[in-house]
C-alpha cells in the first residue's frame, strides 16, 4: 500500500484553480519532489497535505486513511518551513524538544531525544543558543531536526534550501539525503529549483498551473519529458519548429527550419504533423571541421559564448535561422564569437515533442 | 556643523525639558521633604537656624496608618493592573488578528474615549453607579432574592476599581496590540504543525512572545494607577484614601509642603522598587 495517495485533489481561490484534479502516489521511504515554478500549486498542494487547506474535491490518504478532518496537530506529518519558523523564545534544544513536549512524552526520553538529535545535526555546542544566534545553515538543520524529532510517518520541506548561499545548499542537499536515508522517512520536498530536484529525488512530480504534468524519476524527467513546459523547466533544451516527414519504428524524419534532422522514433508523430525538435546543449559537439561522422550535422556560426569555468555555454546560429545551444568541457579546444563551426549530434538523441 | 554638533542639538532639547520639568522639580521636592514645615504652611526659612531634618520620615514611619495607606494604594494598583490585563489581552488579541483595515478601526474605538475629558467620563460613573442606577437596583434586587443586605455601589473601594479599570484600560490594550500585531502567524502554523492543540499553541507561544507587551502594558497602568487621587476623590469613599489624595491633602489642606514631599517621594521610590523587581522576575523568565 502507498503511504500517501492523492486522490483527484483540486482547489480553487475565486476563479483561479490552485489546484487541478491532482492525483499523486506517494510510496514509503521515498524522497519524493513537488517541482514546478511560483504559482503552480505545490505549495497549496502541501499545505493540503499538512491540513491547513482543505480540498475543494478528492481525497488525500495517509496509510490508507483519509486524513479529512483530520486537524494539523493529529496529522503524522511534519513542515519544515521555507522561513524555517524557529519559536524565537526558545532555545535550539528547545524548539527540537517541542514536538515531544506537545505529545507529554518524559522529561528524561525528551533530554535523551533531542541530545541525539541535536548531534544528528551536528549541532551539540548550541543546544542553548537562541535561533537569533545562529547562522542560516544551523537553523535550517534546528528545523529539520524539530520536524523529524517526533518520526513523522511523513516530513513536508517547504523550499526549504532557498534561503541559503550556493555553497552551503549543497552541502544541505548532502546532509539531506543522507538524513533520508538513514532515518527512512518519506520526504516530500517542494521547490522550484529543478537542479536540486533532480539531485535530491528518487521521483518528481512536475507541476505547472495546478496539474501535474508528469512524475518520474529524475533521469527520465529529465532525459524523456512528456512535453514542451517539462522540457523547458527541467535543464537547458535548445528548441526548434518542426514539421515530422517520415515516421518509423526506428527513427524521424523531421523537417527543422531547412535542416533534415533524424530523431530517435516517437509512435504518436504522424507524418505531416507540426512540433518541436528538442535537444540538450550536452548531447551537441561543435568543431571547426565537418563532423561527418554524425548522421546530424550543420554549418553555422558561434552567436555568443558563455564561460563558466569548467565548461561554456555556445549558441550556435544555424542556416536557416535556427539556433542550437552546446555545452562543452573547457579541455583545451575553444571557440570564439563568430567562428564559423560545425554542430552535429546523433541520431538517437533529443527528441521530438508535439506542439 | 558637525554631524556631532547636529545630534547634540537634537538630543539637547527634549534633555532640557526633561532636566526643567523633570529633574529640577524632584531635586527641589527631594530637598523640602527634608526641611521643617513653616509656621503658616508652606516651608520654614532657612535662615531662622532651622536647617534639614529627618522629622517628616520619622513621622511618616512611626504612625501606620501612612504606611497602611500605600499598602492600600499599592494593592489598589494591583488589583486594576490585574483586572486590565485579563481585559485587554483577549481584546488585542482578537483586534491583532482581524483584517488589517478593520484593525485600525477597532484601535481607533479603543483611544475614542480620550476625545471626551476625563473628569466628565469619571463623573459619569457616578451616575452608573448611582443608587438610582440600574446596575444598581438590578444587583439589588438579585442580592434581595437571596435575602443579602442591600448595597450601595458608589463610594467604594468597588467604585473605585470598577473606574480606575475602565480609565486605564487603553493603556493596556496599546502595547499589547502592538506587540501581538507583530507576531509572525507562521509560528501558530508551525506549533500546530507540529502537534501544538489551539491552548498549548497560546500559553507555549503567543503568550511568552507578548510578555514584553506585558510588562510594559502593565508599566503603563500600575504607576499612574498608583499615584490617581482624582477617581478615589469623587468614586470612593471616606474611607478609600489613597496615595495620591493623602499628597494632595498635605499640599492643598493641611499645607505641611514636607510631609507632602516626603510621601511623593516615598511613592516614587516605590515605584521604583516595584519596577526593580518586576525587571528581577521578568528577566528570570525571558
Amino acid at each position: 500500500m502507498a503511504l500517501l495517495e492523492i486522490r483527484n485533489a483540486t482547489r480553487r481561490f475565486g476563479r483561479f484553480a490552485a489546484l487541478e484534479d491532482v492525483s499523486l502516489t506517494i510510496e514509503s521511504g521515498e524522497f519524493f519532489t513537488l517541482l514546478g515554478p511560483s504559482g503552480c500549486g505545490k505549495t497549496t498542494l502541501l499545505r493540503m497535505i499538512a491540513g491547513f487547506e482543505k480540498p475543494d474535491a478528492g481525497q488525500i490518504l495517509l496509510d490508507g486513511r483519509d486524513l479529512a478532518g483530520i486537524p494539523p496537530e493529529k496529522r503524522p506529518v511534519h513542515t519544515v518551513f521555507q522561513s524555517y519558523a524557529l519559536f524565537p523564545h526558545m532555545t535550539a534544544f528547545d524548539n527540537i524538544a517541542f514536538p515531544l513536549k506537545m505529545g507529554k512524552r518524559p522529561e528524561r526520553e525528551i533530554r535523551e531525544r533531542v541530545s541525539r538529535a541535536l548531534g544528528d545535526v551536528h549541532l551539540l555546542d548550541k543546544a542553548d543558543a537562541y535561533p537569533k544566534d545562529l547562522s542560516g545553515g544551523e537553523q535550517q538543520r534546528v528545523a529539520l531536526a524539530r520536524g523529524l524529532i517526533n518520526r513523522p510517518r511523513l516530513l513536508l520541506l517547504d523550499e526549504c534550501l532557498a534561503a541559503l548561499d550556493a555553497k552551503l545548499r549543497v552541502e544541505m542537499q548532502i546532509e539531506l539525503i543522507d538524513l533520508q536515508k538513514e532515518l527512512g522517512i518519506t520526504f516530500v520536498f517542494v521547490t522550484h529549483a529543478q537542479d536540486e530536484a533532480l539531485a535530491l529525488s528518487h521521483r518528481i512530480a512536475i507541476l505547472n498551473h495546478g496539474r501535474v504534468e508528469q512524475v518520474g524519476e529524475p533521469s527520465s524527467v529529465y532525459g524523456f519529458p512528456k512535453n514542451r513546459f517539462v522540457a523547458d523547466f527541467i535543464g537547458h533544451i535548445s528548441q526548434v519548429e518542426a514539421c515530422v516527414k517520415e515516421s518509423t519504428h526506428t527513427h524521424l524524419r523531421l523537417e527543422a527550419q531547412g535542416l533534415e534532422i533524424i530523431a530517435p522514433p516517437l509512435k504518436s508523430a504522424a507524418a505531416g504533423e507540426k512540433g518541436i525538435f528538442a535537444i540538450r546543449p550536452e548531447q551537441v559537439r561543435i568543431g571547426h571541421d565537418e563532423l561527418s561522422e554524425l548522421r546530424n550535422h550543420f554549418a553555422g556560426t558561434v552567436v555568443s559564448v558563455l564561460y563558466r569555468g569548467d565548461v561554456s555555454e555556445y549558441k550556435v546560429g544555424l542556416e536557416g535561422g535556427a539556433s542550437i545551444e552546446a555545452l562543452l568541457p573547457n579541455t583545451g579546444r575553444a571557440f570564439c564569437v563568430n567562428d564559423k563551426v560545425c554542430v552535429g549530434w546523433r541520431h538517437d538523441v533529443g527528441m521530438y515533442l508535439h506542439e | 556643523m558637525s554631524d556631532r554638533f547636529e545630534k547634540m542639538l537634537l538630543a539637547g532639547v527634549p534633555m532640557i525639558f526633561m532636566l526643567a520639568l523633570f529633574a529640577v522639580p524632584s531635586a527641589i521636592m527631594l530637598l523640602a521633604s527634608f526641611r521643617y514645615p513653616g509656621e503658616f504652611g508652606g516651608l520654614a526659612p532657612i535662615s531662622e537656624g532651622r536647617g534639614l531634618t529627618l522629622e517628616t520620615y520619622r513621622f511618616f514611619f512611626s504612625d501606620f496608618i501612612y504606611t497602611e495607606v500605600f499598602i492600600k494604594s499599592i494593592a489598589m494598583a494591583f488589583l486594576t493592573t490585574a483586572f486590565c490585563l485579563l481585559l485587554a489581552y483577549p481584546l488585542a488579541l482578537m483586534i491583532s488578528r482581524s483584517p488589517k483595515r478593520r484593525r485600525d478601526v477597532l484601535v481607533l474605538l479603543v483611544i475614542l474615549p480620550f476625545a471626551s475629558n476625563f473628569l466628565i467620563r469619571v463623573y459619569a460613573w457616578m451616575i452608573l453607579l448611582g443608587p438610582q442606577s440600574a446596575l444598581s437596583k438590578i444587583i439589588n434586587v438579585f442580592l434581595g432574592w437571596f435575602g443579602a443586605a442591600h448595597v450601595q455601589l458608589l463610594f467604594s473601594p468597588f467604585a473605585v476599581l470598577i473606574a480606575m479599570v475602565y480609565a486605564h484600560l487603553p493603556f493596556m490594550v496599546l502595547p499589547l496590540y502592538a506587540n501581538l500585531v507583530r507576531h509572525d502567524p507562521l509560528l501558530l502554523d508551525a506549533a500546530q504543525d507540529l502537534g501544538a492543540d489551539s491552548w498549548q499553541r497560546f500559553w507555549r507561544v503567543t503568550f511568552p512572545l507578548s510578555l514584553p507587551g506585558v510588562y510594559s502594558g502593565s508599566a503603563l497602568v500600575f504607576i499612574p494607577a498608583l499615584g490617581m487621587f482624582v477617581i478615589p476623590e469623587i468614586l470612593g469613599g471616606t474611607r478609600d484614601m489613597l496615595i495620591g489624595n493623602l499628597i494632595k491633602e498635605q499640599f492643598l489642606v493641611a499645607r505641611d509642603w514636607p510631609f507632602g514631599s516626603a510621601l511623593a517621594i516615598m511613592l516614587t521610590l516605590s515605584v521604583m522598587l516595584i519596577a526593580w523587581i518586576a525587571g528581577r522576575m521578568g528577566a528570570r523568565h525571558a
